[in-house]
C-alpha cells in the first residue's frame, strides 16, 4: 500500500465519546469509522476488535488488537492496542528457539515491553481476525489468509511461551464478541437509508458549492483549528470528527456524484429519484424541500457572507457543520429568508433519520434472524445513548457558548438538537455501506466478493530481485603454508582483527552517543571526519557490532544499522532508494524513496525501532540545493524519527566549507576527528595483527611504522608495505633460511613504494630523449622562462648535438620524441596541432631533471 | 635448365621467404607470448607471485604497471596470464575481466561491460539492464556476497589506466579498490598506464585504498643488450621447416654482430616498426636482410614530413616559404600577414627580374592559399568573415633547419632562390 491509498483513509468516531477525563482532556470512544475514498466504503472498528497498523514496509503491516480508543486534548485520536509480533519481528537469532516452521499467519502475543502500545489512530488499515489455537492445534485451511491470523504462543522478548489461559480466553472471547456482533448490516432493501445518506451528501456538496469552501482551504482549517485551543471542545472534537473526512471526500463528491458509490450502484441520479420516492413516501413536503435547494444554489452570496461568520468563529468549517452552523447562527446575522426553510428541511431530515432508524431494525431481521434483537437493541441503545449525550454536551456547550442573549438562541437551541444527530446518523448510515474486505468477514451474504481479494498467486519472481553471486571457485583456497604466509593474510586489510587497537577513546566516544540515544529512543547526528586509513568507518562497525551484541543480550533496544557509501552511490539522491531499500525492502524510484522516507521518519510510527545510518564518504552526498543533506540531517531532528545518523568524510571542516548554514545546523556540533596514527600506534597495530608470530623483526616494524606516520599516518599503507615486505623477505630467502622480516626488506618495500618513478624513467630514457630533456633545461636557463616552443628547444637539441657529435635529428624525430616524453607525463605539453609553436613545460623540477642526467 | 633450377629453387626460396615474413611479423605486430622476455625478469616474477596468490590464496590485491609506451606491459601481463593458465587449478579458477580506458569512457560503460564479462547478465535474464544506480548496485551487492575463501577470484585488467581516473568521482575505481581491501571476492586490479605521475591523479580517498604495488618496465638497457635482443628477434626459431634456410638466415643474423654501423641514434626507438621496414625489402631475389637495408629502413623512418612536403611545391611557393623565413629572421618569430609576404617577394622579385617571372597578385595569393591548405602556414587566429585574407596573421610551421634543407634536396631550384633563401641581404 503506498501513500496515495493510505492518504485516501479517513477515520472518524463511532458513537459519541463514552467517557471524558476532563483534567487529561480525553475523549474515551468505543468505535471508530473508516471510511475508505476509494471504494466509497466504511468500516466500523470497536474496541477488543483486531486490527492491521501500518509499518515500515507496507507489505507486511503489524496485527494488534484494539484496547482503547480516546482523543487527545489536541484532538489527535489515538489508540491503545496490544500488539501481536510477525516471524520476520523476532530477531533472527531467537527464531531457532520455536524449533518449528512458523506459517505466514501465524502471530505471536506481543508482551516486549519496549514497544509503544498508544498508537495513532490513523495507521490503523482494517480490522482482522486473530484466532487463538492451542500449542497442539494445525493451523485451519482457511481461504483468505491475508485476513485471519493465528497465535499459539506469547513472545516477551527472550522466549516464547505458551498463552496463559486467561490471555487465551480473552482473546477467545474477544472472537467471539466480533462474531455475533451484526457490524454489517444487509445492504438491499435499504433505499430509505440509501436516500438518505445519497441526501446527506446532497446537502453537503450544495452546500459545498455554495459556500465556495475550497478544499484545500478546509484542509488548512481543519488543521488550524486542531492547534488552537478550542472554544468547545466537544464542538470541536465533531467538527473535526467530520472534517476528517470531507476534505477530498467532498471533492470526489462533486466529481462524480453522478457515477455511484459502488455499494449502494446508485447514480446521482437515481439518488434524485430515490429521494423524490422515499419524500414522496415518506414526507408529504419533498417538493418543497426540492425547491428549498434550488433556492439555496440560486442565492449564493446570502449563503457565503453568512459562511464567513461561522468561518472566522470557529476556524473549521465543515460542511455538514457549516450548513447547521448557518442555522444555528442565522438569528444573529438575520438571515431570516431562508432560515425558516432549512430549520423544516432539518426537521425533515431528521425525521428521515428516525425513519431509517426503524428501517434498519426492521428490515435486517429478514436476511440476519440472529442478530436481529441484537441489532435492534444496540441500534435503539444508541439512540438513547445518543440522545442522553447530547444532552450532556448541549449543557456543556451552553458553558463554553458565548452567550449572545439573544432571545432567538433558545430557539436555535431547539434546532441545534436536532441538527446534532446528523454527523451521528449520519455515520450510521454509513456503516451501512459495508467494505467488501468487511463483509467477508462475517456476512455470508456477499461470497461473490471473497474471490475478488483472495490473493493471487504469486507471480514469479522478478528478476530484478535475482540475488547475484559470483561462481564459486572450483578449488578450494589454500591455506597459509608458513609463517610468512599467515603474516600476509593477517596483515591484509581486509583482515577484521578481534579488537581495534588505539581508537578506544574513539571507540567509547561513539558508543556513549549511539547508547545514550538508543537507550533516550531519540535521534541524532554525529559527525566524524579524519584523513583516509586511520579507521573510522572500521571504528564505527565495531561499534556498531558491539551494540548489536549488547542487543542481542537484551541490554540494549534492538536497532537495525543501515549503511550508505557516497561513493558507492551513482547520484546522491540515490541515497534515498538505498536506505528505502534497506529499511523496507522496496525499490522505488528517487524521489518516491524520499517522500516515502519523510513520511516514516516524520510520522510517529508504531512499533518503530530505532535506525542507525551510517553515511560514508558525506561529501559526495553533496549537491546543488544541498537537499539530500538537508533530509538527512532533518529527519533525526524530527520526534518520532528515532534516526541516529552517523555521517563520515575526510575534511573536519566540511560543514563550514560545503554546507549551507541551516544544513551545518541540523548537523549539530557532535563531532569527532580521527587523528592520523602516531608511529607507537601503528607499530601496536601490526604487532596486534601479527600477535606473537615471529615474523617480523621489532625494529623492522618500527621502521615501517615511523615511516608512515611521518608520510600519512595511513594504516592501511601501513599493512600494505609490511605484506610487501613479506613477498621480498619471501624473495629473498628461497632456500628458506632466515624467513624473518628485516629491516632491509622494508626498506626495500618502501623504496618501491614511495621512490620517485621520476629518476628512474629519465635514467632509463634513450639518448635522444635524454638529449631533448637537457635542452629544455638550457633554453629556460636562457630565456629565463619555465616554458618554451618546440622550435626553441629543437634549436638547442641541434646545438647539443654538433656538440655531442650525434647525428641531429629532424623535426619528426623530435616530435615523436617529445610526445613520448609527454605520453610520460615528464613533459606537459600542448596538443601537437600546433606543431613547432607548441609549448612545452616540465612536469618536475629542474634540480631532478639536472640529478637524473648528471650521473651519465 | 640452369634457368629453370634458378626458378626452383627461388620458388622454394620464395616460399620460405613468405614463411619468415609471416614469422616474424607475428612476432613484432601481435602481442604474441611465443617470444621472450628481456631483462624484466624481476617484473615478471613480482606479477606472477601476485597473480597466483590471488588466485591460490584468495587473496586481494591492486597493483600497476607504470612504463613508457612500447615498453612491453601488455606483453609483460600476457605472459604471467599464459604461464597461470597453464596451471589447471588457476585455469579453473579466475575469472577475467578486461577493460581499456580508451573503450570504457566512462563507468557506466565500464559496469555494463564488467557484467557482460563476468557473465552475471544470465542472471538477470534476458532483461536488459535498467539506470547505472541499478547497474552498479547490482555489482557491488555480486561482489560482496563472495568470501575469501569460497568465491572464484576475478582478475579486472585495466588498460590505459590514467583515462579512468577521470571518471566522475572515480567511482570505478574506488569500488574496485575498496573490494580489494576488504573481505569480499578476491579481486585484483591491475591497472597498465604509461603516465608515471599517475598516482598523483587518484583522489586521496582513492589513492589510500590502492595498495601502492608498482611495476615499473623502463627497459634500460645498454647496447650490447640491445643487439642480443635484436638478433633473437630476428632469429628463425628451431623447428623452421626448411633447415638449410633458418641456418642461413641464422648464420646471417650473427653477421650483424658488424651491426655498431646500426646507429645509436635509433638505439631506443621501437624496434618492432624498425625491423617492419627491413623486412619488407626481404624479396625473392634479395633473401638476406643486409646492413644497407636496416639503415634504409631507419632513414625512412625518420624521414621529416613536413620538409618532404616542401619538395613537393612549385617554385612560386618555394619563394613564398623563403619570404617567410626572411620575415622571422627579420621579427623574431612574429606572425605575419600575406601582405608582408607579398611585398618580400616583390622585392626579391624586383631585383632579379630578369630570371623570374612576376606573377599576379592573385596568382601569389592562390599560391599561398596552397601553402596553408598544406598547413605548412598557420593562422595565428580563425579566419573571421570580416578580416580581409590578406591581413590575417600567419605562423610557419616550419623551421629554418628545415627550409635549408629541404631547398638542398630540392630539384631544379633556381640558382637565385637558392642564394636568396642563405640570404636576404640584396648585394649577395
Amino acid at each position: 500500500m503506498n501513500t496515495r491509498q493510505q492518504s485516501k483513509r479517513i477515520y472518524a468516531w463511532f458513537g459519541r465519546p463514552t467517557s471524558s477525563d476532563r483534567k487529561l482532556r480525553t475523549l474515551q470512544y468505543k468505535g471508530f469509522l473508516i471510511k475508505s475514498e476509494r471504494s466509497q466504503t466504511e468500516t466500523c472498528i470497536q474496541i477488543g476488535e483486531f486490527v492491521l497498523v501500518e509499518g515500515e514496509n507496507a507489505d507486511r503491516p503489524f496485527v494488534a488488537q484494539l484496547l482503547d480508543l480516546y482523543e487527545d486534548g489536541a484532538q489527535q485520536k489515538h489508540a491503545i492496542v496490544q500488539w501481536f509480533s510477525h516471524i520476520t519481528e523476532v530477531p533472527q537469532n531467537k527464531r531457532k528457539l520455536l524449533k518449528r516452521e512458523i506459517p505466514r499467519q501465524e502471530v505471536f502475543f506481543d508482551q516486549v515491553s519496549g514497544y509503544d502500545t498508544d498508537i495513532a489512530v490513523e495507521t490503523i488499515i482494517k480490522s482482522v481476525t486473530v484466532i487463538p489455537l492451542h500449542p497442539g492445534e494445525t493451523l485451519p485451511i482457511v481461504l483468505n489468509t491475508e485476513q485471519t491470523f493465528y497465535v499459539k504462543q506469547s513472545w516477551d522478548g527472550k522466549c516464547f511461551k505458551p498463552l496463559s489461559p486467561d490471555t487465551f480466553s480473552k482473546l477467545k472471547e474477544a472472537n467471539k464478541k466480533r462474531g455475533d456482533s451484526p457490524k454489517f448490516l444487509p445492504k438491499s432493501p435499504l433505499y430509505p437509508l440509501d436516500v438518505i445518506c445519497a441526501l446527506e451528501e446532497e446537502t453537503e456538496r450544495v452546500v459545498q458549492s455554495v459556500t465556495k469552501n475550497k478544499d484545500v482551504e478546509m484542509e488548512i482549517e481543519s488543521k488550524h483549528s486542531a492547534s488552537k485551543s478550542s472554544v468547545s471542545k466537544e464542538r470541536h472534537s465533531r467538527r473535526i470528527a467530520n472534517g476528517m473526512k470531507t476534505p477530498t471526500a467532498r471533492k470526489k463528491l462533486q466529481l462524480n456524484s453522478p457515477t455511484k458509490s459502488p455499494q449502494s450502484k446508485l447514480s446521482g441520479q437515481d439518488v434524485l429519484e430515490l429521494l423524490d420516492d422515499c419524500g414522496a413516501a415518506s414526507e408529504p413536503s419533498a417538493t418543497k424541500r426540492k425547491v428549498k435547494f434550488t433556492g439555496i444554489l440560486g442565492s449564493p452570496p446570502k449563503m457565503s457572507c453568512r459562511n464567513d461568520e461561522p468561518k472566522s468563529k470557529f476556524g473549521s468549517a465543515e460542511c455538514e457543520q457549516s450548513l447547521s452552523d448557518t442555522i444555528r447562527l442565522s438569528p444573529y446575522i438575520k438571515a431570516r429568508d431562508s432560515s425558516k426553510e432549512e430549520k423544516n428541511l432539518h426537521m425533515k431530515e431528521d425525521s428521515i433519520c428516525l425513519i431509517g432508524h426503524q428501517k434498519v431494525g426492521s428490515v435486517s431481521p429478514v436476511l440476519t434472524p440472529r442478530s436481529h434483537r441484537k441489532c435492534a437493541l444496540r441500534t435503539s441503545a444508541r439512540i438513547a445513548e445518543q440522545i442522553s449525550l447530547l444532552n450532556i454536551l448541549e449543557a456543556e456547550k451552553e458553558e463554553d457558548f458565548l452567550p449572545s442573549s439573544d432571545a432567538s438562541y433558545s430557539s436555535s437551541e431547539e434546532e441545534e438538537n436536532e441538527v446534532l444527530y446528523t454527523p451521528k446518523r449520519n455515520s450510521k448510515s454509513r456503516r451501512l455501506f459495508s467494505t467488501p474486505k468487511s463483509s467477508r468477514k462475517s456476512s455470508v451474504h456477499t461470497p461473490a466478493k471473497t474471490p475478488k481479494k483472495t490473493p493471487l498467486p504469486t507471480t514469479p519472481k522478478t528478476p530484478r530481485n535475482a540475488t547475484p553471486e559470483i561462481p564459486k571457485r572450483s578449488h578450494v583456497a589454500q591455506k597459509p603454508a608458513n609463517i610468512l604466509e599467515e603474516a600476509r593474510l593477517r596483515l591484509h586489510v581486509s583482515a577484521v582483527p578481534e579488537s581495534l587497537p588505539c581508537r578506544e577513546e574513539e571507540f567509547q566516544d561513539i558508543y556513549n552517543f549511539v547508547e545514550s540515544k538508543l537507550i533516550d529512543g531519540t535521534g541524532g547526528c554525529m559527525y566524524i571526519s579524519g584523513v583516509p586509513g586511520t579507521g573510522k568507518t572500521a571504528t564505527v562497525h565495531e561499534v556498531i557490532r558491539c551494540l548489536q551484541q549488547a542487543a542481542e543480550n537484551d541490554e540494549l533496544p534492538s536497532f537495525q544499522f543501515i549503511e550508505i557509501n557516497g561513493m558507492k552511490l551513482t547520484d546522491p539522491h540515490q541515497a534515498y532508494v538505498q536506505i528505502l531499500e534497506f529499511l523496507t525492502g522496496q525499490k522505488v524510484t528517487a524521489t518516491h524513496a524520499a517522500t516515502l522516507l519523510s513520511k516514516l521518519f516524520c510520522t510517529p510510527g508504531p512499533k518503530r525501532k530505532t535506525t542507525v545510518l551510517m553515511v560514508d564518504e558525506l561529501d559526495l552526498l553533496w549537491t546543488r540545493k544541498q537537499n539530500v543533506m538537508y533530509n538527512l540531517f532533518d529527519w533525526p531532528t524530527q520526534k518520532h524519527s528515532k534516526l541516529i545518523i552517523l555521517a563520515i568524510a575526510n575534511t573536519m571542516d566540511l560543514p563550514e566549507r560545503i554546507m549551507m548554514n541551516r544544513v551545518a545546523s541540523r548537523l549539530g556540533l557532535t563531532r569527532m576527528s580521527f587523528q592520523p596514527y602516531t608511529y607507537k600506534q601503528l607499530q601496536q597495530i601490526i604487532s596486534s595483527r601479527l600477535s606473537n608470530m615471529k615474523a617480523f623483526e621489532e625494529d623492522a616494524i618500527q621502521l615501517v611504522s615511523r615511516k608512515v606516520a611521518a608520510l600519512s599516518g595511513d594504516a592501511r599503507r601501513c599493512l600494505d608495505i609490511c605484506r610487501r615486505a613479506t613477498e621480498i623477505c619471501e624473495f629473498a630467502s628461497q632456500k628458506n633460511t632466515s624467513r624473518v622480516v628485516r629491516m632491509a626488506h622494508i626498506t626495500e618495500a618502501i623504496d618501491e613504494m614511495f621512490s620517485s618513478p621520476y629518476i628512474n624513467a629519465i635514467r632509463s630514457a634513450s639518448l635522444h630523449e635524454q638529449v631533448f630533456l637537457k635542452a629544455i633545461l638550457a633554453e629556460f636557463r636562457r630565456a629565463g622562462v619555465e616554458e618554451a616552443t618546440l622550435q626553441q628547444v629543437y634549436h638547442q637539441h641541434v646545438a647539443l648535438c654538433r656538440i655531442e657529435g650525434m647525428q641531429s635529428p629532424t623535426v619528426s624525430e623530435i616530435m615523436a620524441v617529445c610526445s613520448r616524453l609527454g605520453a610520460c607525463r615528464l613533459l606537459l605539453v600542448e596538443s601537437s596541432n600546433k606543431y613547432l609553436h607548441m609549448r612545452v613545460r616540465l612536469n618536475i623540477s629542474q634540480d631532478d631533471v639536472m640529478y637524473a642526467l648528471k650521473d651519465e | 635448365m640452369s634457368k629453370r633450377k634458378l626458378k626452383e629453387t627461388s620458388s622454394a626460396n620464395g616460399e620460405c621467404i613468405s614463411q619468415v615474413q609471416r614469422i616474424l611479423r607475428e612476432r613484432f605486430c601481435h602481442h604474441c607470448t611465443t617470444g621472450k622476455l628481456f631483462g624484466i625478469d624481476q617484473q615478471y616474477k613480482h606479477l606472477l607471485e601476485l597473480l597466483k596468490r590471488t588466485t591460490l590464496h584468495g587473496e586481494s590485491n591492486s597493483a600497476l604497471i607504470i612504463g613508457p609506451r612500447g615498453s612491453g606491459k601488455t606483453t609483460l601481463l600476457n605472459h604471467v596470464l599464459k604461464e597461470l593458465m597453464e596451471i589447471k587449478q588457476i585455469r579453473e579458477n579466475l575469472l577475467k575481466v578486461h577493460l581499456n580506458g580508451l573503450l570504457q569512457t566512462n563507468d557506466k560503460v565500464a559496469l555494463k561491460e564488467i557484467t557482460r564479462q563476468l557473465h552475471l547478465e544470465n542472471v538477470v535474464g534476458d532483461k536488459v539492464f535498467g539506470s547505472f544506480a541499478e547497474n552498479l548496485v547490482f555489482l557491488l551487492e555480486a561482489l560482496r556476497k563472495g568470501d575469501r575463501t569460497s568465491s572464484c577470484p576475478v582478475l579486472f585488467v585495466l588498460d590505459e589506466f590514467d583515462l579512468f581516473v577521470h571518471h566522475k568521482n572515480q567511482t570505478l575505481l574506488y569500488n574496485l579498490f575498496d573490494i580489494s581491501q576488504s573481505a569480499q571476492t578476491p579481486v585484483t586490479v591491475i591497472g597498465l598506464t604509461c603516465r608515471q605521475d599517475v598516482l598523483e591523479l587518484l583522489e586521496k580517498r582513492v589513492k589510500s585504498r590502492f595498495s601502492h604495488r608498482q611495476i615499473y618496465l623502463m627497459n634500460s638497457f645498454d647496447f650490447k643488450q640491445y643487439i642480443k635482443i635484436f638478433k633473437e628477434q630476428l632469429s628463425l626459431p628451431a623447428e623452421f621447416p626448411d633447415e638449410a634456410f633458418a641456418q642461413k638466415w641464422n648464420n646471417n643474423i650473427q653477421v650483424f654482430k658488424v651491426l655498431n654501423t646500426f646507429s645509436r641514434k635509433t638505439f631506443k626507438a621501437l624496434r618492432a616498426y624498425k625491423l617492419m621496414l627491413a623486412l619488407r625489402n626481404v624479396t625473392v631475389h634479395h633473401p638476406l636482410v643486409a646492413v644497407a637495408d636496416l639503415l634504409e629502413a631507419s632513414k625512412q623512418r625518420s624521414v621529416d614530413s613536413q620538409a618532404n612536403i616542401v619538395h613537393g611545391l612549385s617554385v612560386l611557393e618555394t619563394c613564398l616559404i623563403i619570404a617567410m623565413k626572411h620575415l622571422n629572421d627579420v621579427y623574431e618569430g612574429e606572425p605575419f600577414n600575406f601582405q608582408m609576404v607579398y611585398n618580400e617577394f616583390q622585392k626579391f622579385i624586383q631585383r632579379k627580374a630578369h630570371c623570374m617571372y612576376n606573377f599576379e597578385k592573385p596568382v601569389v595569393m592562390k599560391a599561398f592559399e596552397h601553402l596553408l591548405q598544406l598547413e605548412l602556414v598557420k593562422p595565428v587566429e580563425r579566419p573571421t568573415v570580416r578580416a580581409q585574407k590578406e591581413y590575417l596573421l600567419m605562423k610557419l610551421l616550419l623551421d629554418n633547419n628545415q627550409i635549408m634543407d629541404a631547398l638542398q634536396a630540392y630539384p631544379n631550384c633556381p640558382t637565385d632562390v637558392k642564394q636568396w633563401a642563405t640570404s636576404s641581404l640584396s648585394w649577395l
